[in-house]
């Protein structure tokens, strides 16, 4: 009696869980079958990655509409999360290195981890509204550029790579600090070489999250980036992205242009999503190297 | 004891709170193995760590005393330059958990210094062989540290302290987290090491001690209680609270 009554049990919690699972799998299917369905006719259109997009239309009795692609939300894309990479990850690092591996208690290092948990809860419209105010101060040329962008997207990212990076260095035995000080190795080549290194994983992960975030973002860019339908002119100029032709095109009457928002969000999932399985190959290969196949 | 190689004189330690240690004085003969025992919070891995000045990287530690090596105070020195000629080997096995094994056993010589790739690749051979672990890895050198047994990174952990080329090496409770089998043999190395090397090794079992310790020093509650020849520890100790110890009475 009572083993059947643990089965019963056993088994309707297995099928609660896998019924979980399911529910957790629908919203992401249905995202993108949908993104593929409505943005198929544009995806397939031969220039979609190399155009620009074509003028307005909605299909009538004797015209044909052109899609065009989305090469310049794209490059702009690429441009203004790279750039805004290349600031956010040093700054984050060496924060996070700081607090962890130099800070100990002291007040400064508490200060920084409690402003990046501030200013990652931070709308992000309000970043763009803040470096929009600080180059109309101070820079009034460029107020609309992918310089202004890009810094709008790190302080986006700067508190997710310095919140994660620090996690990812405290998973980092204590040992193998020991280790590397035992042996005279000097703090910041222990730090670089060994503790960093040992914390790759965690910190590659961290990096892609704000990636991700910085790609998908519309509402700082509204403010800096601006949007721009000629292609990329470099960082001084205005520039496109992504989530602005999403926001712009979707919210148009044209079937031609909410065809290619629909293909561009879908290009903006792959991108993400290839971003972080890559990473997971990358790193499961060198953990595979490194457990050794004798 | 006719000569020293270190000497520990007035050294006190704590945490911040209580001393750990009080007021230490100890002599450590060259080419010798010290064994320091007593039971647990003793003060004894207070102790071996100031040795190489790893107890002061703790949150809130203190050190008065000094500590002579060749007749200058370590705590004079720079303590990256004093950790380089005291090498020392921890409770449970720390290799690099990134790197391969021949990358563990040169980590000392790549980060603290230039050398060729054939001296690394001589050294790197001889600090295995050492550590009595060469045959063992000598086919997969370039596999992770940590596909090794517990037993086998342990002696991975002390080959890599002997490639810094050190002239003393402590080790805290090297065997306590290993199994017998891999126990014998990181014993029957210290019997070879202490030929080359000043040994100091912190244990808390006694017949280690007894086996491998030309000398041993006992601790109780933060205090150097005595010290003496391994034989006459055991076998004549002259306080009664080592011989309370050593018999089994307590700790």
């Amino acid at each position: 009696m009572g083993a059947r009554i643990r089965h019963g049990v056993n088994l309707t919690a297995t099928v609660l869980a896998a019924l979980t699972l399911v529910v957790v799998l629908i919203p992401l299917a249905s995202i993108l079958v949908t993104a593929f369905q409505r943005g198929e006719a544009a995806l397939t259109s031969p220039g979609f990655f190399t155009e620009s997009p074509a003028n307005p239309c909605s299909p009538r009795a004797g015209t044909v509409c052109h899609y065009g692609g989305i090469a310049p939300a794209l490059d702009g894309t690429l441009a203004l999360v790279g750039l805004a990479a290349l600031i956010s990850v040093p700054i984050g690092l060496a924060a996070a290195i700081f607090v962890v591996e130099y800070g100990r208690d002291r007040p400064s290092a508490r200060l920084i981890t409690a402003s990046a948990d501030v200013l990652s809860g931070v709308p992000s419209i309000v970043a763009g509204l803040f470096i929009y105010t600080y180059m109309a101060a101070n820079y009034p040329q460029i107020v609309f550029s992918a310089l202004s962008g890009s810094l709008a997207l790190s302080v986006l990212m700067i508190p997710i790579v310095t919140r994660t990076a620090e996690e990812a260095l405290r998973t980092v035995p204590n040992s193998q600090r020991e280790a590397a000080e035992a042996l005279g190795i000097t703090k910041w080549k222990a730090t670089l070489r060994i503790t960093l290194g040992a914390a790759l994983p965690g910190i590659v992960t961290g990096v892609l999250l704000s990636v991700a975030r910085a790609a998908g973002e519309a509402a700082p860019l509204l403010l800096t980036a601006f949007g721009n339908n000629l292609g990329f002119q470099g960082f001084t100029q205005p520039s496109d992205a992504i989530p602005l032709l999403v926001y712009d095109f979707a919210t148009s009457p044209y079937q031609n242009w909410i065809a290619l928002a629909w293909g561009a969000a879908l290009t903006l999932i792959v991108i993400v999503l290839g971003l972080s399985i890559l990473s997971r190959l990358v790193l499961a290969r060198m953990a595979r190297r490194l457990r050794g196949s004798a | 004891m006719d000569a020293t190689k270190m000497a520990a004189v007035g050294l006190s330690a704590s945490y911040g709170r209580g001393p750990a240690i009080t007021d230490i004085n100890l002599e450590f003969g060259p080419n010798s193995a010290t064994a320091i025992i007593g039971p647990s919070g003793c003060g004894k891995s207070t102790f071996i760590r100031c040795l190489n000045r790893m107890h002061e990287t703790a949150p809130r530690a203190t050190v008065t005393g000094k500590v002579f090596l060749d007749g200058e105070d370590i705590y004079e020195q720079d303590p990256t330059a004093v950790r380089r000629r005291i090498g020392m080997v921890f409770q449970r096995p720390n290799p690099f958990a990134t790197m391969t094994i021949f990358d563990n056993v040169a980590a000392a010589l790549r980060f603290n210094g230039r050398h060729s790739r054939e001296e690394t690749d001589k050294i790197v051979y001889e600090s295995l062989q050492a550590a009595a672990l060469w045959e063992e890895v000598k086919d997969h050198l370039f596999a992770g540290a940590t596909s090794l047994s517990g037993g086998q990174q342990q002696r991975l952990c002390i080959a890599r302290a002997l490639a810094a080329q050190p002239e003393v090496l402590l080790m805290d409770e090297p065997c306590s987290a290993l199994d017998p089998i891999s126990t014998a043999k990181v014993e029957d190395l210290i019997f070879t090491l202490k030929r080359t090397y000043t040994v100091i090794i912190v244990t808390h079992n006694m017949q280690q001690a007894a086996r491998v310790a030309d000398r041993t020093a006992f601790f109780y509650l933060g205090k150097l209680i005595e010290v003496n020849d391994t034989k006459e520890i055991f076998e004549r100790p002259k306080e009664k609270l080592t011989e309370g110890y050593v018999s089994g009475r307590f700790g």
